[in-house]
């Protein structure tokens, strides 16, 4: 048991403990920081990998922007302050079973795949994945930036307010969720409660 | 290490993500769990790459792999944030429970 | 011109079908078609007839110069300046005749196989012409002619008189046809055509109940005999394998055959005879045709359908003289009627009647006498047929005159109707067979044949022959006084009868006088020119020469005569027929009034256990029982359809049908659920999905 190791189960424990507070914490926002975390220890698995430029990459990415565009999104869509009701309609049988059939599943996959298969710590240079990023995937790498230009319009277009749309969510002061009656809303995009 | 541990951890996120798709009421908490689960995927690339090690893979298509992965991933959150918006302004609700308009 | 022949069946045919189309629009409503076509007929006969005679006489001529050697053995007698020769009876077959080779009688057949698949079943239409043939049409046609133009007068204003027509056309038609044929099929087809149209022509005024039923007396009569007729065609054709004429004759030739079968069907073919020529037993229908028109009787009951029978054994003679049984026979049933049915004429009032007696009776002497000479059965065919059908005509005269069939009503005619009278004087006269007319002839020749024959039928036929001429003298004496002497009884004013009914008789009057001069069996003018007409077969002409008795034409005529003159003792001055003696004799008197109780026999042995319990037994039976069955097999199937549409189709199929469609509806209900709008319900199932195939994958 190596350093290594135990550091590893270390950062793997507290990436599950954060997760599993990620999904059943009350209060949204509380979920939303867990996150931080769960993702803090996804890049400290990076770390032990040996990937360092991913590691601090994740970060940027994903806790730096990502995040904060959740939390952004809770802001706007409202999100309640405080602790409150959990569960929803399908009830806690099919997540549960699901999951934990699953898990169990992959973990014997695993298991029997790579029983004694050893990682070899070696620092990746972020020269050679430079080098092999911008030469060997220099095609991939320039569809992708054309793609995030997409996606980053299509967000603009999908978001921005039109005149007539719909109610104003922002007219009613108090946090309350009117319950929409489905019957006569079909398709269209006038909601009820007008 | 023991190759194990990471694909262990990765697949306790996944399960847990699925969990949280599955059993959460907020879209965004929704998507949260979505992005836990994106987060294991990269995890097991890296580690698959690490595994192969630089003889066996010299284009480091393990991390190159994760790398895009993350960039994706963002870029869907952003739009996955946008529908999100576009049904609240709908719907005057994050509720999932509530966008049931296909029900029998 | 025999080639020809054919065509004279074929114009009665053509006229009676014409007659049926078109007669109603016709100026004298068919009548003149009619004539015309027999007319026709009639000179194509004489032609026929010629051709045959001149043929057939030279025949015999060349053969004659063949033995004229042998002629001059015979006694040579000269009478008033002429040489002639009797013939004396000569032993059957003492003078071998010898036949020149190539020479033989005349004979012509045509024949269309009409059987499919050359199956050797032998269904022809063929035409046989010989001297019979010629003879038979020479009758039928000249009768049927006289008989055609009579009845433009007789059946005046008579409202189904087309269809009168139509049926002497149609039935001169099925008489040649009869007498054409050249196989017994088209024989067979002939005589049914000719009960039909005598069927229909008897119950022309059907009305009457009284002639319906005699017509269908009549018909079913024959047709009794008719089964006789097919047993035995169909056993001729089983013994020598053909229906045609030609080839049965070489088969009874050949020899090669069984004796019993052969009496069989010649005993079964006579029955056909007995039925149709009213001999006895089956005679008792003819009397009751009287009940048809008059110049229906003359054609039908007089000179041709009831000759029909006769004419098949003179037909097939030689098949008949290869067995002495069926001769007999014949010959006994010839001689009962003969004399039975004379005497029945005795006792009767109406005219017709009396007539029909004597035909009956003529009938047994033409059937007697083919039992032992062709020549004589048919010369009296042939010359009855005429001064009976003479007879006839006149007595429809004297009806129509009259309006009424009885004796009793008539009387004092003889200044009236002179050329009636004239008539019927003769007629009457050849059939009490007296010389030098041609009933003494023809009469004369049978009784010679019989009386040469000798042996136990022919002495029986000469006896009750004899005595038979003279009853049949005796009453038609009785009916000469008793309709023309005297005073007139009856009420209304008798005339002559118009000119389409005159000359008829007229014209009849001439052969019945003078026809027997044609079958001397003296070598004058022609010597047995009728035998030779009509001869089938050259060796039996030559073998069977003409018989002549001296003493026994003598005797015959006597008995005529002491006949005739009881009957005008009698009747000479007879007031009213209640004097007549006739009907004085007791036992005698009933018994013949009651024609033997024969139609009492019938009736109550035939046809009542047959009508009234065989009959409704047999129809409640079908009633009951057959149509039981076919109503419920209607029944049932009625309940068949009811049980598969409301089971069958209504719960089963329909069931089915709607089965499906609510199992749909049900899995749809169940299914719906699905389709929850809930989205992490789909993830979940997308999950549980990846699930199942991640274990699927990694154990495979």
């Amino acid at each position: 048991m190596t350093g290594q190791d135990i550091l590893m189960l270390l950062v793997a424990v507290i990436g599950t403990a954060s997760a599993l507070l990620v999904v059943s914490s009350r209060n949204v926002v509380h979920s939303a920081l867990y996150l931080v975390i769960a993702l803090l220890s996804v890049a400290a698995t990076f770390l032990l990998l040996g990937a360092e430029f991913l590691a601090w990459a994740q970060v940027l990415v994903y806790v730096g922007a990502v995040v904060v565009l959740i939390l952004f999104g809770l802001m706007l869509t409202r999100a309640p302050i405080g602790p409150t009701a959990q569960g929803n309609e399908l009830g806690r049988a099919l997540p549960v079973g699901v999951s934990v059939a699953l898990f169990g599943f992959l973990a014997v996959v695993i298991f029997l795949a790579y029983p004694s298969t050893e990682i070899v710590l070696v620092p990746t240079p972020t020269e050679a994945l430079g080098s092999v990023l911008y030469v060997h995937w220099a095609f991939p790498f320039m569809v992708l930036g054309f793609f995030l230009t997409v996606s980053l319009i299509g967000a603009i277009i999908l978001a921005r307010k039109e005149e007539g749309e719909g109610p104003d969510p922002y007219a009613d002061a108090v946090a309350e969720v009117p319950v929409p009656v489905a019957s006569d809303t079909t398709g269209d995009p006038t909601p009820v409660g007008r | 290490m023991q190759a194990v541990y990471p694909l262990v951890f990765s697949a306790a996120l996944f399960c847990v993500g699925v969990y949280g798709v599955l059993s959460r009421r907020n879209a965004v908490l929704v998507l949260m769990s979505v992005e836990l689960m994106l987060a294991s995927v990269t995890i097991n690339l890296v580690t698959f790459g690490a595994i192969l090690g630089t003889e066996a893979d010299p284009l480091l298509t393990g991390q190159v792999f994760a790398l895009f992965v993350l960039a994706v991933g963002a870029a869907e959150v952003g739009v996955g944030l946008a529908i999100v918006l576009l049904l609240y302004r709908n719907r005057a609700s994050v509720n999932i429970d509530d966008a049931d308009l296909m029900k029998y | 011109m025999s080639d020809f022949a054919w065509l004279i069946p074929a114009v009665m045919a053509l006229s009676g079908l014409t007659i049926l189309l078109f007669g109603k629009r016709m100026p004298r409503h068919g009548a003149e078609i009619g004539i015309v076509a027999v007319g026709f007929a009639f000179v194509l006969a004489v032609l026929v007839a010629v051709q045959v005679f001149s043929a057939n006489v030279a025949a015999v001529a060349e053969v004659e110069e063949a033995h004229e050697a042998e002629a001059a053995a015979a006694p040579v007698w000269s009478i008033a300046g002429r040489e002639v020769t009797l013939v004396t009876e000569a032993a059957q077959g003492e003078e071998a005749a010898e036949i020149p080779a190539g020479v033989s009688e005349f004979r012509l057949e045509q024949s269309t196989e009409l059987s499919p698949i050359g199956s050797g079943f032998g269904i022809e239409a063929g035409t046989r012409i010989d001297g019979l043939t010629a003879m038979m049409f020479l009758l039928v046609t000249f009768v049927s002619l006289m008989v055609h133009i009579y009845s433009t007068g007789y059946m005046h204003g008579d409202p189904r008189y087309t269809w009168y027509f139509t049926l002497l056309s149609v039935f001169t038609f099925s008489m040649l046809l009869l007498v054409i044929a050249n196989n017994l099929l088209m024989v067979l087809m002939g005589w049914e055509l000719v009960g039909v149209c005598s069927y229909l022509l008897i119950g022309f005024w059907w009305e009457e109940k009284l002639n319906s039923d005699a017509s269908i007396k009549a018909f079913l009569t024959t047709k009794l005999g008719d089964v006789g007729l097919m047993v035995g065609v169909v056993g001729l054709w089983s013994e020598f394998g053909t229906f045609n004429i030609a080839e049965i004759f070489e088969g009874v030739e050949a020899g090669d055959y069984s004796q019993g079968l052969l009496t069989f069907s010649l005993l079964a073919l006579f029955i056909g005879a007995v039925g149709k020529s009213a001999q006895f037993p089956l005679h008792t229908w003819l009397p009751d045709a009287m009940a048809g028109p008059t110049p229906v009787s003359a054609l039908i009951h007089a000179a041709t359908m009831v000759t029909a029978g006769v004419f098949l054994i003179a037909r097939l003679y030689p098949v008949y003289e290869a067995s002495p049984t069926a001769l007999t026979v014949i010959a006994i049933i010839g001689v009962i009627t003969l004399f039975a049915m004379g005497l029945l004429a005795l006792v009767q009032d109406d005219v017709k009647r009396v007539l029909a007696y004597s035909t009956v009776s003529q009938l047994g002497y033409m059937v007697a006498a083919l039992a032992f000479s062709y020549t004589a059965g048919i010369f009296h065919l042939f010359a009855h047929g005429f001064f009976k059908a003479l007879l006839f005509l006149g007595a429809g005269s004297l009806i129509h005159s009259v309006h009424s069939n009885n004796m009793s009503d008539m009387g004092g005619l003889r200044k009236p109707m002179p050329v009636t009278f004239v008539t019927f004087v003769i007629g009457s006269a050849a059939l009490a067979a007296i010389p030098p007319l041609a009933g003494f002839w023809s009469k004369d020749e049978v009784l010679a044949g019989a009386f040469g024959a000798g042996g136990y039928s022919g002495t029986l036929v000469t006896v009750l022959g004899a005595l038979g001429g003279m009853i049949t003298a005796f009453y038609m004496a009785r009916v000469l006084w008793l309709v023309f002497g005297g005073e007139f009884r009856g009420n209304g004013h008798p005339h002559e009868s118009p000119a389409a009914m005159k000359w008829p008789l007229v014209a009849l009057a001439v052969p019945a006088a003078l026809i027997g001069f044609v079958n001397l069996p003296f070598d004058f003018a022609h010597p047995r020119g009728f035998a030779a007409w009509t001869m089938f077969d050259l060796a039996y002409f030559e073998g069977h020469p003409a018989e002549f008795n001296l003493l026994l034409a003598l005797g015959t005529t006597l008995l005529a005569l002491v006949g005739i003159a009881v009957a005008t003792a009698i009747y000479r001055r007879s007031e009213a027929l209640a004097d007549d003696p006739m009907l004085r004799l007791g036992l005698f008197t009933k018994v013949l009034q009651n024609k033997y109780y024969l139609d009492l026999l019938y009736m109550g042995v035939i046809v009542r256990p047959l009508r009234d319990r065989l009959a409704p037994a047999v129809y409640w039976f079908n009633d009951h029982v057959i149509d039981r069955i076919v109503y419920l097999a209607g029944a049932g199937t009625v309940g068949l359809g009811r049980v598969t549409y409301r089971d069958v189709d209504q719960r089963g199929i329909d069931g089915v049908v709607n089965g499906i469609g609510s199992t749909a509806n049900y899995t749809g209900n169940l299914l719906k659920f699905a389709q929850s709008g809930n989205v992490q319900l789909y993830a979940g199932a997308l999950f549980v999905g990846v699930f199942v195939l991640g274990v699927l994958f990694a154990v495979a």
